[in-house]
């Protein structure tokens, strides 16, 4: 769309300057609540910076750890609602992820040593394609909408983890309602010694560098992206198989989720349990739309909420401010994009019935 | 036996209540052309609101304290979503995302980290001398709170403002022929922001239901997939006010499976119940759906940039 330099140029600062008000208004927002609250803001604020970025280890092992699934999942999103798919599955297809990676691992590490990982990996991308399949499915057939139908999943993703891990898959003693822990063959090395950050970041960054060339070079990336942006016109102009192009990306979607789920088990939790994620399915579509659906700025705005998510967590336990608080300002970016760009649109337009 | 037939459809019509009003409500603002995903969001400020305003002044003041969240939260998707045209579900996923947050952290500032103690009159079942005392469907379906009879008085006035009235007229045009609604002279946007506060209010008390006639207190994400649900029932239902109760009654019939199967002994796994009316929309939407029936111009929102 951007054409001449100067296009670029100009819209690249429109956004950055978008990106600082953003921000500033977040903080504001935030800081009214936390005061408003009666909480101290400088104790707040003090301890989300320092859970997030203020020392090494918060930035390896609690930011870019929380960054990890945060950008798998976000990658999911990003690229189904580029295809023009709104899957809100990702939480779901992340649980059947970890609980098949869970599965397998406890099943073949002491034959397969570090080759279990791979191969739970695998499952695990293959439980989140076949979770998301069943929507994809749905609305291939009856034009039932994924939203609700992807939600419905989730929750019996949740339940379904809930029965595994006190029945099939629950620890030899049965008294948690957790998996066994993974033995060590079958964990994600680290990648910085006296950090907890795993193999899993550089995984979840290869993702996304690979889905930004397929999107922006191939074939079946451009296909996704003329179904996404008019699939009327993709199947009249470009003879595109609509709805094929449109299973797939599900699925493709889908295993990304589940891949998170995957990544998560063996390179952070070592077991399943059923608080395995704080909503990270969720957060993803924040993380998405923050990136503008964008596949290499899903990285960046993964590692941004990743931050504020382990900044939360800090200002929970130092400050006393519940970390839910942070899905409240997830919804605030979520709004401000959508919000600007709706607004944006809209002034184009009059601008173009008066010329 | 028919005790437990009894106490099973009593069981049924108690769960369906907080669904049919959420659904009822969705069914106008889907009518008018507006898909609320955000639902979900609304129930759960309903909650909170009836929680804070019952714990002040009672049930009355419950069920107007959870309406009048709920009009708080379907104000702002209105804002977003039909005022700048925002897409719908994507604001709406994030209307929820964001309720249901902030209902955590208000109830955890307010009520404290363990937010146990709290607990908050709730409403008796009252019998309607007569019609309580037909076999199995009385007690069932005339033993009930009181806002069940609120119910079933709702019902019956969204069907007929929808289809007898001026109002309900203009309700339907937005949704089917958005321009040639405003060709006639009627205010889509207007219409549909009407829309949004009715199914906000009406998913405010199905909030305040849920705790007034149900829990009896607050619980973070207590909603649990409720909205979600009424949006499933209103596309079960047809977007006809009395086909979208019926809907309703058969999600609170598979939820209340659990009470029958306990009853009688069972040994299932209990997660499979928990699961159940998630598994059966699902069921639904792929035998009784597509969008047939749906008003045509339900989730577009590329008219009116003037």
């Amino acid at each position: 769309v951007a054409g001449r330099p100067a296009d670029v140029i100009a819209s690249s600062a429109q956004s950055l300057g978008f990106a600082l008000a953003l921000g500033t208004a977040i903080v504001a927002i935030l800081a009214g609540i936390v005061a408003a609250s009666g909480f101290d803001v400088g104790l707040a604020f003090g301890a989300l910076v320092r859970g997030s970025v203020g020392s090494s280890y918060a930035i390896f092992s609690a930011t870019l750890v929380r960054a990890t699934p945060l950008i798998l999942t976000g990658l999911a999103v990003a690229l189904a609602f580029r295809g023009g798919i709104l899957n809100i599955g990702a939480e779901g297809q992340l649980l059947a992820g970890a609980a098949v990676a869970t599965a397998l691992a406890l099943a073949f590490a002491s034959s397969l040593g570090i080759g279990a990982v791979g191969l739970g990996l695998a499952g695990a991308a293959v439980a989140g394609a076949a979770w998301a399949a069943i929507p994809a499915w749905l609305q291939r057939r009856a034009g039932v909408l994924e939203v609700i139908t992807t939600i419905m999943m989730n929750f019996i993703a949740l339940y379904s983890v809930g029965y595994l891990v006190r029945g099939p898959l629950q620890e030899p003693s049965h008294i948690y309602p957790q998996s066994a822990a993974l033995p060590l063959e079958a964990q994600l090395p680290m990648i910085l010694p006296g950090t907890r950050l795993h193999a899993g970041f550089l995984l979840a960054v290869a993702a996304a560098i690979a889905a930004w060339y397929i999107v922006r070079f191939t074939a079946a990336g451009f296909r996704l992206r003329v179904v996404g942006a008019n699939p009327a016109a993709a199947a009249s102009a470009g003879r595109v198989d609509v709805a094929h192009v449109r299973m797939n990306t599900f699925l493709l979607s889908g295993a990304i989720a589940g891949l998170a789920g995957g990544v998560e088990v063996f390179g952070v939790t070592y077991a399943l349990y059923e608080n395995l994620s704080p909503g990270y399915g969720y957060t993803a579509i924040a993380v998405a739309l923050l990136a503008g659906l964008h596949p290499l700025l899903v990285i960046a705005s993964g590692i941004v909420l990743g931050a504020l998510e382990a900044g939360a967590a800090a200002m929970q336990r130092e400050a006393g401010v519940p970390s839910v608080l942070v899905s409240v300002v997830e919804a605030l970016i979520i709004l401000a994009v959508v919000g600007a760009r709706a607004a944006f649109v809209r002034r184009r337009r009059s601008a173009e019935v008066r010329s | 036996m028919n005790d437990v037939a009894t106490s099973f459809l009593e069981a049924a019509v108690r769960t369906a209540t907080p669904l049919a009003f959420a659904a009822l409500g969705e069914a106008v603002t889907e009518r008018a052309g507006v898909i609320n995903v955000g639902l979900e969001g609304v129930i759960i400020a309903g909650c909170f609101g009836a929680v804070v305003a019952a714990g002040a002044g009672g049930i009355v003041a419950g069920l107007a304290g959870g309406m009048f969240a709920g009009l708080v939260i379907a104000a702002f998707f209105a804002l977003f979503a039909v005022w700048l045209r925002t897409d719908q579900i994507i604001t709406g996923t994030a209307l929820t995302l964001g309720a249901l947050g902030l209902t955590g952290t208000l109830y955890r500032i307010v009520y404290g980290d363990t937010g146990a103690a709290l607990s908050i009159p709730t409403m008796r079942p009252i019998a309607i001398p007569g019609l309580s005392a037909i076999p199995v469907l009385g007690p069932a379906f005339f033993a009930q709170p009181i806002v069940t009879y609120l119910l079933y008085v709702v019902i019956a006035l969204v069907w007929w403002v929808l289809a007898r009235t001026h109002i309900g007229l203009a309700v339907r045009a937005a949704g089917e022929q958005p321009m040639a609604a405003e060709a006639a002279g009627i205010s889509v946007v207007g219409v549909q922001w009407g829309a949004v506060l009715v199914g906000g209010a009406l998913a405010g008390v199905a909030g305040a239901t849920l705790v007034l006639a149900q829990v009896g207190t607050f619980a973070e994400g207590m909603s649990a997939g409720r909205g979600f649900i009424a949006i499933a029932i209103v596309a079960l239902g047809r977007w006809h006010p009395v086909g979208v109760a019926l809907a309703a009654l058969l999600f609170g019939a598979a939820t209340a499976m659990q009470y029958l199967f306990q009853s009688i002994g069972s040994t299932l796994p209990y997660q499979l119940f928990l699961a159940l009316p998630y598994a059966l929309t699902l069921v639904v939407l792929a035998i009784g759906s597509g969008r047939a029936h749906a008003p045509a111009a339900l989730g577009r929102r590329e008219l009116l940039v003037r």
